[in-house]
């Protein structure tokens, strides 16, 4: 059996997520992931300014 | 696509979010937001010692963001309440867009990850006193305080006033005297700002059951106190430039704010009937949102961009 959007029904006691749910879950998933992108480019800038020059004091 | 996707699959009663980012921003109160930046990096720029702009930076948004947390927890607590007060009504929680849930766990990870990258990038005092202040305001303020006594904020005021200490903490690695006439400032400055605006909704309050003091102990009492309290503000708003740490430009704009914040709640002392008696107090809490706008935005910038605008000129001379 096909629904409107041609789809089948999911097994019983189960339900599609609405466009609505989808939209939003995909709107967070973007916020979280820049959210998460800062607080690393944070850390590491943070990091080279506390470092200063001895960024470069390393052994090669 | 597979019928059997567990990515779009869920049982009939559940109920998928539809917040959208924009409702997670709201639970961080962007406005108080505002202010806390704004004080708080008054309290960084007035340390002694230069600090590295990065680390500057990377306080001030572990600052913010512990301060968010902290209205998202108070949100996620006071949803009972925002609900039936027609102020709060549209707030994520009680409209229904942010589950109480959601709200609960984004306020303590964002709790723990603002405490954490503080103690990290600047120092562990500095961490403490910001955990300090989301305790005070999450549990000792909102939990307790709000819903049993009319000084409700009074005392949590506290909480508001911390930023200015947790930013010069951040900054040297200690608490002044000078950052803890900054908390003054701020904690003499809430009551008469709070209780100008609860004198306007003081219905909204008394339909959600919350003490506040117009609807507690009454409004002419509570127009006593706002102009005792502005009273005691002026001379203690004018205190940076007496004790040295602001320029005459900071005492002049101080004396200037702190009379007229005397003459706004004056006039909400006197006028006390009518339309006249609600513009009086929505005068003064306007006001006093400028006044303490104004006063830390100029000591953050004589000792921001001020100083570095003289440092170079110097340096051209």
């Amino acid at each position: 059996m096909n629904t409107p959007d041609n789809q089948e029904t999911p097994p019983g006691g189960l339900r599609r997520m609405t466009a609505e749910e989808a939209r939003s879950r995909r709107a967070r998933n973007i916020a979280i992931g820049i959210a998460v992108g800062l607080f690393v480019l944070l850390f590491y800038v943070v990091t080279v300014a506390k470092l200063g020059v001895g960024v470069l004091d390393r052994p090669l | 696509m597979s019928l059997v996707s567990p990515q779009d699959l869920y049982s009939g009663d559940a109920q998928l979010s539809c917040a959208h980012p924009k409702d997670y921003l709201a639970l961080l109160k962007p406005r108080v937001m505002s202010l806390v930046v704004l004080t708080a990096l008054a309290g960084i720029l007035i340390s002694p010692t230069p600090v590295h702009p990065v680390i500057g930076f990377a306080s001030l948004l572990a600052i913010a963001v512990g301060a968010g947390a902290s209205g998202a927890l108070n949100m996620w607590y006071d949803a009972d309440i925002d609900a039936v007060m027609k102020r709060t009504s549209t707030r994520p929680v009680p409209s229904g867009r942010v589950a109480p849930g959601e709200a609960l766990a984004f306020g303590l990870v964002l709790s723990g990850l603002s405490v954490f990258t503080l103690g990290v990038l600047a120092n562990w005092l500095a961490a403490g006193l910001l955990a300090f202040t989301i305790f005070f305001y999450a549990v000792i303020y909102t939990m307790w305080l709000k819903r049993s006594t009319p000084q409700n904020i009074v005392i949590g005021g506290a909480a508001g006033a911390f930023p200015p200490v947790v930013g010069y903490a951040a900054a040297t690695g200690s608490v002044s005297l000078e950052s803890l006439v900054l908390f003054a400032i701020i904690f003499i400055w809430t009551p008469p700002h709070f209780w100008a605006l609860a004198l306007v909704k003081c219905e909204d309050y008394a339909k959600a059951g919350v003490p506040m003091m117009p609807n507690a102990l009454g409004p002419d009492r509570t127009r006593l106190e706002v102009l005792l309290y502005t009273i005691v503000l002026a001379p203690v708003g004018v205190l940076p430039w007496l004790m040295g740490f602001a320029s005459p430009v900071y005492g002049a704009l101080s004396v200037l704010g702190g009379a007229l914040m005397l003459y706004f709640a004056w006039r909400c002392y006197i006028v006390r009937e009518g339309e006249a008696a609600r513009k009086a107090c929505m005068s003064l809490f306007g006001f006093s949102i400028l006044y303490l706008f104004v006063l830390f935005l100029e000591i953050a910038f004589e000792n921001g961009p001020a100083q570095f605008l003289a440092r170079a000129v110097r340096g051209l001379l």
